[in-house]
């Protein structure tokens, strides 16, 4: 293991970590909902009855805010280092993935980890394993 | 009122995510990078939300109601079961990939990143291809 510590940026990492944290915290102590962004998601598309409204405004949040952001300083940037066409079977994973396993990197290794749930203990030592080792194959091993 | 927590809760969680570096698929892929030159940074925004929300999290799960005093709608599942599991790796699996997840995602939509609708269109069939495969598979 090799640390690039040129692109360590550790307190913009924990700045944002902590705005995440806030935005959670807030939709769990006043809208008594786990800010798990694939669950919020799939909701919207079933359209289930419960909370659907507000669930579509915190999406809407969530959409805008590089709009906001963009009205103080430049976005940050955005690079894609890998071929376009992966988009696609990337997308149907998470997709597939997070409905079986009820959440993602925000429900899971940020709400459920905060909640000390064992399952969301379990799920992010899954996913972050298997994309560790999906990134080690096609880097190092096909060597793209 | 819930409606403006709402739209501040999305807003904050978005504009953490640019800050952290999280819709940098290139910055995430670094994180994720174990073996390259890995660049640890994402562990602290993991930390840093953590932190965070681990006192309000905790405090929730010993109410009745939300502040608003609306009533809670937390998970209940507390079995560790194989569709977790599989479900997790296959995420994983995708977010290996390209370093997108459902969060940066979408706010990522409207910034003009033309490839990221690819992938948004991509989820979302993989949603709708989960409960075909649920109606198929209805045990697993």
């Amino acid at each position: 293991m090799q640390i690039d510590w040129s692109q360590f940026t550790p307190w913009t990492a924990l700045a944002g970590g902590l705005l995440i944290g806030l935005g959670a915290s807030l939709w769990a102590l006043c809208n008594g909902r786990i800010a798990g962004i694939s669950g919020l998601i799939a909701s919207l598309l079933e359209r289930q009855s419960d909370g659907l409204a507000e669930k579509a405004v915190f999406l809407g949040g969530l959409l805008v805010a590089p709009l906001v952001w963009s009205l103080w300083a430049p976005l940050p940037a955005f690079n894609l280092p890998v071929a376009e066409i992966l988009l696609i079977p990337a997308g149907l994973l998470v997709g597939v993935g997070t409905r079986y396993a009820s959440g993602c990197t925000s429900g899971h290794a940020v709400c459920g980890l905060a909640r000390l749930s064992l399952r969301s203990l379990v799920a992010t030592l899954c996913f972050m394993a298997s994309a560790v080792g999906t990134l080690y194959v096609i880097r190092h091993v096909l060597g793209g | 009122m819930r409606f403006l927590t709402a739209a501040l809760a999305g807003l904050l969680f978005g504009l953490g995510l640019l800050l952290a570096g999280m819709t940098n698929p290139a910055k995430v892929l670094a994180f994720l990078d174990v073996a390259g030159a890995w660049d640890p940074s994402l562990a602290l925004v993991m930390l840093g939300a953590i932190g965070v929300s681990l006192w309000p999290m905790q405090w929730t799960k010993k109410q009745a109601k939300t502040l608003l005093g609306s009533s809670l709608h937390m998970p209940t599942q507390r079995r560790v079961d194989q569709r977790l599991i599989f479900g997790s790796l296959l995420f994983g699996i995708g977010w290996g990939l390209t370093g997108i997840c459902p969060g940066p995602a979408v706010s990522l939509l409207l910034s003009g990143q033309g490839a990221i609708a690819l992938f948004f269109i991509s989820l979302i069939t993989g949603m709708g291809l989960f409960r075909v495969l649920e109606r198929l598979f209805p045990h697993w």
